[in-house]
């Protein structure tokens, strides 16, 4: 591992790399674009290099109306699921978790479900299925607090339960829905999307999504501490309560949000944390910033072939979970040392 | 630099049950402190009391005659050390990084500033010098052996700059060579001023290595001197409810050998009637 000699190394090639990763999402599409046009679209925007009005016109509709708003989305919903995903791995001590540990994926796609079922309009749609993740995760850490006083097992247990709660809510709501339009309305919400993201929905949910995932990569070190103990974090002078529940509190704020933006997106979470650690190592200060700009970089990756694999395009929930599982066993196969 | 971490009258209860009723204890920096008893005695609950991991129900603990209650987690953690018994962490972190975590304490911003400055290498690199494991400091925590890895959490407990190291039986789990290592360690740890107070259940590790001995027996400390006074067949046969026989080696140390296989049987069973999960 010679990147991880190099500590800054990763960190200051990630965003470079995502750059440039953008800029090729923008150019690919069904009207494939050389980066040189987006590079003077950005040039003629600036007010550099001014474009003809109707070339600007056109690429400025293709590029900044309809693909930014999906490379942006990409790029946030992939840093957050795997930043959460990174901070969960911390804080639950286990290697094997994913954001949605404690119900939030299971609320969210009962929310959005219900908003369909309901007829709601879809921003109505998107801000049940953010209530209803976060209610979740709410009713978890309930139960765990009720019966375990917190303990991480009860707030695994709790989140089970809780998970199960919605699944089968979830479930009573598919049957209910009208088989011709709603139900296949959930099902394929419920594989994830990023085409519905628009700009301004892009920007507004920018700023959450950004300050969740900055707020788990200050945690790094504490992350450390906490993921050898709670006795051990607490008289190394971390205050375990307040660190654990703030990276509840921050990794449910992003997940769900980015539920109510892409619907579900499975995996992300999961194997973006390990590929990262393999990059620059188990320490969380570094982990986290890097599991964020890796889960941009495979999220992209994935939206770009969700939407240029065939004529029609492809959920890329499925695309994730297909991509994920051989880089799964990949990354299995040099991680198990550190598992065992 | 001297420090002295003072229990008086620790009274816990859990669940409605009293675990201990009445605890006084006293650690010096320059000496190392057994505090033996049976299973269940309580000896975890007064470590994590005197930590501040727990609150009792009446008494306080005091560090350098201030009620460690009443001190910022932070600055108790620069003078009171945690040694936990040896662990796997999940994640296979390098040596030289669990040790800078003894460094948290010491972080800007209230501990949330990850900069980690040329002092606290430093500080993490001593550690690892002094306790002769400077050698792994590139290696997984997750790979090194049980041994190495208690020596790792001592080191952190260093570089924490606490001169009181609270340890969870710290020859648990190790080997009998790194068992006789790690007393020695002790010894001198205590000689250069640390204070260390640790859990043992070896009543041999007591007579081997430590300047006193408090019993923990029935929620009080049921006597507390020089190991050799304390340490008596009738003692060892209330607390373990086992028959030793002490002998006086020619050089005048004290051991305690179980008697001849195939004499007569324990009083009772094999355990102790009080054993109950810690």
């Amino acid at each position: 591992m010679n990147l991880a000699r190099h500590p800054l190394l990763p960190l200051l090639g990630l965003p470079a790399l995502l750059g440039a990763a953008m800029l090729t999402a923008l150019s690919i599409g069904r009207y494939p674009l050389p980066v040189d046009d987006i590079l003077r679209l950005l040039g003629a925007a600036l007010g550099w290099r001014p474009l003809p009005p109707e070339e600007f016109e056109v690429l400025y509709n293709l590029v900044v109306r309809i693909r930014l708003p999906r490379v942006l989305a990409a790029v946030m919903v992939g840093a957050a699921l795997a930043s959460s995903g990174a901070a969960f791995q911390a804080v639950f001590r286990n290697p094997l978790v994913s954001p949605g540990l404690l119900g939030v994926l299971a609320g969210a796609a009962f929310g959005a479900a219900l908003g369909i079922l309901l007829s709601l309009d879809w921003l109505q749609v998107q801000a049940l299925a953010f209530l209803m993740g976060v209610a979740a995760v709410a009713i978890g850490v309930g139960i765990a607090t009720l019966f375990g006083g917190g303990a991480i097992v009860m707030l695994v247990l709790g989140g089970i339960v809780s998970a199960a709660l919605f699944s089968s809510l979830l479930s009573m709501v598919k049957y209910v829905a009208d088989p011709y339009n709603q139900l296949p309305a959930i099902v394929y919400w419920l594989m994830g999307s990023l085409a519905v993201a628009d700009l301004t929905q892009v920007g507004s949910l920018a700023l959450p999504i950004g300050g969740g995932v900055l707020v788990l990569s200050v945690l790094g070190r504490a992350l450390d501490a906490l993921s050898m103990g709670d006795d051990e974090a607490r008289s190394l002078g971390v205050p375990v309560r307040s660190v654990r529940y703030t990276v509840i509190a921050a990794a449910t704020l992003v997940s769900a949000l980015t539920v109510s933006l892409a619907g579900m997106i499975g995996w992300v979470g999961l194997i973006v944390p390990h590929i990262a650690r393999l990059l620059v190592g188990p320490g969380n200060s570094r982990l986290l910033p890097a599991s964020a700009g890796l889960g941009a970089l495979f999220l992209l990756g994935a939206d770009s072939l969700s939407r240029t694999w065939s004529s029609t395009e492809i959920p890329i929930g499925i695309v994730t979970e297909l991509i994920g599982i051989p880089v799964f066993l990949l990354v299995l196969g040099r991680a198990r040392k550190a598992w065992a | 630099m001297s420090a002295v971490l003072l229990a008086r009258g620790l009274r816990y209860a859990w669940r409605g049950r009293p675990v201990l009723n009445g605890v006084d204890l006293r650690v010096d920096t320059g000496e190392v402190v057994s505090l033996l008893g049976a299973n269940g005695a309580g000896k975890s609950t007064l470590l994590r009391l005197l930590l501040g991991l727990l609150r009792p129900a009446a008494g306080d603990v005091l560090l350098d005659g201030t009620p460690i209650a009443s001190m910022p987690r932070r600055l108790l953690a620069r003078r009171l050390a945690y040694v936990p018994q040896v662990h796997v962490s999940p994640f296979p972190y390098p040596v030289r990084d669990v040790v800078l975590l003894g460094r948290l304490p010491h972080a800007g911003l209230g501990g949330l500033s990850g900069r980690i400055g040329p002092a606290d290498r430093q500080a993490a690199d001593a550690a690892l010098a002094r306790l002769s494991i400077a050698h792994l400091a590139e290696r997984p925590y997750t790979e090194i052996s049980g041994g190495e890895r208690q020596l790792v959490l001592i080191a952190r407990a260093l570089a924490q700059g606490a001169r009181l190291l609270v340890m969870d039986e710290p020859t648990g789990g190790l080997d009998y060579g790194n068992q006789l290592r790690l007393l020695e360690l002790l010894r001198t740890l205590a000689a250069d001023g640390f204070g260390v107070l640790k859990t043992t259940h070896h009543p041999d590790h007591v007579l081997h290595g430590s300047h006193r001995v408090a019993i923990l027996r029935d929620g009080r400390i049921l006597a507390d001197g020089a190991p050799a006074e304390i340490l008596t067949r009738p003692l060892m046969r209330s607390l373990y409810d086992v028959d030793v026989e002490p002998h006086r080696l020619a050089d005048g140390r004290l051991v305690f050998m179980p008697p001849a296989v195939g004499g007569q049987p324990a009083p009772h069973s094999p355990f102790h009637p009080s054993e109950s999960p810690a």
